[in-house]
């Protein structure tokens, strides 16, 4: 269950009463006719789909009924910070205080195995593109 | 391989059944496969299974990072159907279908696969129009699936509530009589003895962790047990897909959800089938050890983490006790999640890729399960010709730029 602080109520409460809207800041191509298919089709249903970092974007629904952004760990499922609309999140999967913690899992609990590393660019130095 | 049958049953009840065969090799990687599988689920132990026994590609490996059938072929509530809308989706399940039928004897392995039928009820009239509209549709495509009446729903199912009390009243419902259950680990276990009996490696507590991908082809992954080789790798991780692809620099239009399922104390036999409500969202059966199972829609946020938050919980026990008053004093015994790959058209992606030799054979979400032997095959008769098999063809990643969907939302929402 989290436990959200809605930014503009400025209180915390439960889950219930909002609803999740898939990934924030997401842009609509600013001049639709003049758009390719490969960016229609990337608009509309490719996603970032992060293990660890990811800013996401809700609305308190049974509260204000305002839509908001939240920092939160896929991974862990801990909410870092809440922000709301047309403001930048201040806490980023580059930043180092929280790359070490990502994917960081115990094999009990529920849990699979330790987390896969995408940003460990060392192990794709092959990658050539 | 040692082969399973009722004598040797009594053979080794002499010996206290302690003289088994280990049901699978645990080897050491090789430097260089011919094919690598990511991923050892149901639906990537079934790849390397028909690789190996129909398309003649033995030297196989199944890398997998926890142990087999440790992700969703383990958590789902193992309802297997084939009464989608659309021709494609329809095409493919139904495959799938048909190869459950035999596939115990095919395996030596009892899947436990029982044909109990799938009620997917109507509590509104546009529930039964849509109803109607997909029935016709898999008669068409000569799949069995009919529309019963509120009555014949009680005779299928007596102890569910047809009455005018509920909230929602049943106003009928679609059933497949074909459909059921089968033994999710055993489906797992089946295919992987089948596939270390072919000569395919299986590597368990090996992780991926990146590409080796030179002039846009793929030449082999590296693990935590150090680099392998191959000129075709085929990814079945889903949850993980996405992460997989990331490390390709591949976008895939995936979102991993908790998924979450429970199942009750056991009881004495009470449900004969399969009951799911799209309306009041939720779905139960009863499992041979006794169990409720229940189940129903994903947690709406992104998590990788196999467990989801106790609302959904309350909304899916909500559900069966409006479907079954009689079950609202039986206890939940146990609870879990699984991340399931949720894709915008609710139809799996089977599909090559920008890299060559990559492939990718996911995005299955909350449906999967009723798929992995069709999959399976599919997939690998694709890995093993270079080019995607019929069935598996219109599943490619183009369709979310050419806009081909599948949209099977109807036949697949809380239905899994
Ligand atoms: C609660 C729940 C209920 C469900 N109910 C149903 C149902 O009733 N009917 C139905 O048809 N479907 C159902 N499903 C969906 C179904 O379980 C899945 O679609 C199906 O099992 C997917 O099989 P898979 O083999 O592709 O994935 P999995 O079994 O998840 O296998 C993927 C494997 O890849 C491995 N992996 C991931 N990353 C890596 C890496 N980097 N390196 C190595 N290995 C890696 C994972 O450890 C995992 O074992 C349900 C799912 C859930 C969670
Ligand atoms: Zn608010």
């Amino acid at each position: 269950m989290f436990y959200i602080l809605c930014p503009y109520c400025k209180e915390h409460r439960e889950e219930e009463e909002f609803h999740p809207r898939g990934q924030a800041h997401l842009m609509r191509p600013e001049d639709p006719d003049n758009t390719t298919d490969e960016e229609w089709g990337d608009y509309l249903f490719f996603r970032d789909n992060p293990r660890g970092i990811h800013h996401e974007m809700w609305v308190h629904s049974v509260g204000c009924r305002k839509f908001f952004n939240i920092t939160r760990n896929t991974v862990t499922y801990e909410i870092l910070e809440t922000y709301p609309m047309g403001e930048q999140p201040t806490i980023t999967a580059d930043d180092p205080s929280v790359r070490h913690e990502q994917g960081a899992q115990v094999a009990d609990g529920g849990w699979q195995t330790v987390g896969a590393r995408p940003e460990n660019t060392a192990l794709n130095e092959e990658t050539s593109s | 391989m040692q082969r399973y049958s009722g004598f040797g049953l009594v053979k080794h009840a002499f010996g206290h059944h302690e003289n088994w065969e280990r049901q699978w090799r645990n080897p050491e990687p090789k430097k260089q496969y011919d094919v690598i599988i990511v991923g050892g689920g149901g639906h990537g132990l079934a790849t390397a299974y028909y690789l190996a026994k129909e398309f003649g590609v033995r030297n196989v490996a199944v890398i997998e990072k926890g142990w087999l059938g440790g992700g969703n072929t383990a958590r789902n509530t193992t309802i297997v159907r084939s009464n989608y809308l659309w021709d494609e989706a329809g095409r493919l399940y139904n495959h799938s279908l048909d190869l459950w039928k035999g596939l115990s004897q095919d395996l030596n392995y009892n899947v436990m696969f029982s044909q109990r039928g799938v009620l997917n009820l109507g509590h509104t009239l546009q529930d039964m129009r849509d109803i109607q509209r997909r029935v016709n549709a898999n008669r068409l495509n000569g799949i069995d699936s009919e529309v019963v009446t509120p009555q014949q729903v009680k005779e299928i199912e007596p102890e569910i509530d047809i009455s005018n009390r509920a909230r929602y009243p049943i106003m009928g419902a679609s059933w497949q009589k074909s459909a059921g259950v089968a033994r999710h680990d055993a489906v797992a276990w089946g295919f992987a003895r089948g596939a270390d009996s072919h000569g395919v490696d299986l590597l368990q507590n090996t992780e991926v962790t990146g590409f080796k991908i030179r002039d846009g082809k793929v030449l082999g992954v590296h693990t935590n047990r150090g680099d392998i080789e191959a000129h075709t790798v085929g990814c079945v991780a889903a949850g993980n897909s996405g992460v997989l692809a990331k490390m390709a620099g591949i976008k895939l239009p995936l979102e991993s959800h908790p998924l979450q399922a429970l199942v009750s104390e056991p009881l004495k036999p009470i449900l004969n089938t399969v009951t799911m409500s799209n309306h009041v969202h939720g779905y139960v059966s009863q499992s041979d050890k006794g169990d409720l199972v229940i189940g129903a829609g994903i947690d709406g946020y992104l998590g990788y983490g196999q467990r989801g938050s106790y609302p959904t919980i309350e909304h899916t026990l909500q559900a069966i006790v409006e479907m079954f008053p009689m079950f609202s004093r039986v206890r939940m015994n146990r609870q879990w999640g699984g991340i399931v790959d949720t894709c915008p058209d609710a139809c799996p992606i089977l599909s090559k890729t920008d890299v060559k030799g990559l492939y990718f054979n996911c995005g299955w979400g909350t449906g999967g399960f009723k798929a992995t032997p069709g999959s399976g095959h599919v997939f690998a008769a694709s890995l093993a010709k270079g080019e995607m098999h019929p069935i598996a063809a219109p599943f490619s990643i183009d369709r979310f730029h050419t806009g081909a969907l599948i949209d099977e939302h109807g036949a697949a929402g809380v239905a899994h």
